[in-house]
């Protein structure tokens, strides 16, 4: 078994293996993603029962908790990738990292709004400087940076170790907004969802970890898409990638 | 007789150790810093005239200003570290000393280490100096005074080492100044949410030791994993040329 993920790990690497399989996961992909989320947004945004205090309002965490689980594993996923290219400089993490984070900074930029959207009818307000919210602006700011730096370096390869460097320290925000609710006493709710116990309706449990799985299914859709753009991007002068370009 | 010239390898016994390297290049990083003063005084007057634009942009009334001293302070001086963290690797890397830093028997995070904590003597230490005064100016009574202070001298090692990082990352690149912004702002809420914090508990005779092991907690983190990242980045930077 741990040979078996060793040898896929290094087969990984290789940007040809890379954009083969993920060709053929795509479809797989999508068809995920549309399953779970079309039913699950038009049941959740449209057909499970009003919550009991806010009323319709609360429809909005069918997109909220989603896009912010997502923001954070993207970073997660993007430090990762950058252990990977300081460590084993793999050209694929390079480029993995480079596509998450536009994608990562949007989810957190979904986050952001729909959250004020929600907190107007139900804090009385668009925005508070509460801890969390605080800090998952930080987490847009710092994938800012990321992208700022990784664009400001022409040579794409010490570019990419450069923002390793960045999104390996920058992840020390991670366990701050993650924990922000339970460490510090805040207007935002601490998680409903733990892996034994849940504080809300099945009903609507199912509905919110439906749009949850499917919202991760389009996340790596998207990275996949724009990393197979980096992959043909990059290799352009390997005679794969030309004889692939010349079929077309 | 051997040419002076062409060097033998050193023995093992011959490399300096670390911590004789590591002080070596801050007695050097001081020297230099004490003879060309302007890079050591620019951004302390930067601190005050920060500070003394408050009072006029916003209104003399003493009430107004005893509620935003501490932020204002706070921010004066993480906006002054930014300014002087420009220099702080830029030098090195147009002569070329860097890439001997690079090459030499010490491992590279020690050498920034040692040139982050010259870099802190020269700029924070000044401005924690005058920060009392101002402090006064800014109508705080005389507990929030030494609790700016602890706080200051808490914070700003962390806030130069973290700015060290973007410095260290930037340094091979000709549009560097706002970059280095953009990169360690971010990184330096944490820091500045804690020092205020203290500084406000302080002024409302609040208990304010959590804060302030707070911000001792990110020094320790700070000292313990930042020179890694500032060699990393500074071998990343230069070898990238």
């Amino acid at each position: 078994m741990f040979e078996y993920l060793k040898r896929l790990y290094h087969k990984l690497g290789s940007p040809k293996y890379f954009y083969d399989i993920s060709g053929r996961m795509l479809p797989w992909l999508v068809a995920l993603s549309v399953l779970l989320l079309i039913p699950g947004l038009i049941y959740g945004l449209g057909f499970a029962p009003p919550e009991k205090y806010q009323g319709n309002s609360y429809r909005v965490i069918y997109i909220h908790v989603p896009a912010a689980s997502i923001a954070m594993s993207g970073y997660m996923l993007m430090a990762v990738a950058g252990v990977v290219v300081l460590v084993w400089r793999m050209k694929m993490a390079e480029m993995v990292a480079k596509s998450v984070a536009p994608i990562g900074a949007s989810f957190a930029f979904i986050c952001l709004v729909t959250g004020s959207i929600w907190g107007k009818p139900t804090w009385g307000t668009w925005w508070v400087w509460d801890a969390r919210l605080t800090s998952m602006l930080i987490l847009l700011f710092l994938y800012l940076g990321v992208m700022a730096l990784n664009a400001a370096i022409e040579n794409a390869q010490s570019a990419a170790r450069a923002t390793a460097v960045l999104s390996i320290v920058g992840a020390v925000n991670l366990p701050i907004i993650k924990y922000s609710v339970e460490w510090w006493n805040t207007l935002h709710q601490p998680a409903s969802i733990k892996m034994t116990s849940s504080a809300i309706d099945p009903e609507m449990l199912f509905t919110l970890l439906a749009c949850i799985a499917g919202f991760y299914c389009l996340f790596a859709v998207m990275v996949i898409l724009s990393t197979r753009c980096e992959v043909l991007l990059r290799e352009q002068r390997s005679n794969w990638v030309k004889k692939l370009v010349g079929a077309c | 007789m051997a040419d002076p010239i062409v060097s033998q390898p050193l023995r093992a016994e011959e490399v300096p150790s670390m911590w004789s390297g590591m002080m070596a290049i801050m007695k050097r990083d001081l020297k230099i810093a004490f003879r060309q003063r302007s890079d050591m005084v620019n951004p302390l007057f930067f601190f005050v005239m920060v500070i003394a634009l408050f009072p006029l942009g916003i209104g003399p009334e003493p009430s107004t200003l005893q509620k935003i001293g501490p932020g204002v302070i706070w921010i004066a001086a993480l906006l002054s570290t930014l300014l002087s963290v420009d220099s702080l690797f830029r030098q090195d890397f147009d002569d070329g000393s860097l890439e001997l830093a690079l090459l030499s028997p010490q491992p590279l995070f020690v050498l920034a280490f040692g040139k982050v904590i010259a870099h802190w003597l020269v700029t924070a230490i000044p401005l924690i100096m005058v920060a009392p005064i101002l402090s006064v100016m800014l109508y705080m009574d005389r507990d929030t005074v030494w609790v700016t202070l602890y706080s200051l001298l808490l914070g700003t090692p962390v806030l130069s080492m973290i700015s060290a990082i973007g410095a260290a990352l930037t340094v091979g690149l000709r549009k560097g100044g706002v970059l280095v912004a953009v990169i360690a702002l971010p990184l330096y809420i944490p820091v500045l949410i804690f020092g205020t914090g203290a500084v406000e508990a302080a002024a409302m005779t609040l208990p304010y030791a959590g804060q302030l092991a707070y911000l001792a907690a990110f020094l320790v983190l700070a000292l313990t994993f930042a020179p890694f990242a500032i060699g990393a980045a500074l071998r990343i930077s230069v070898t990238s040329q």
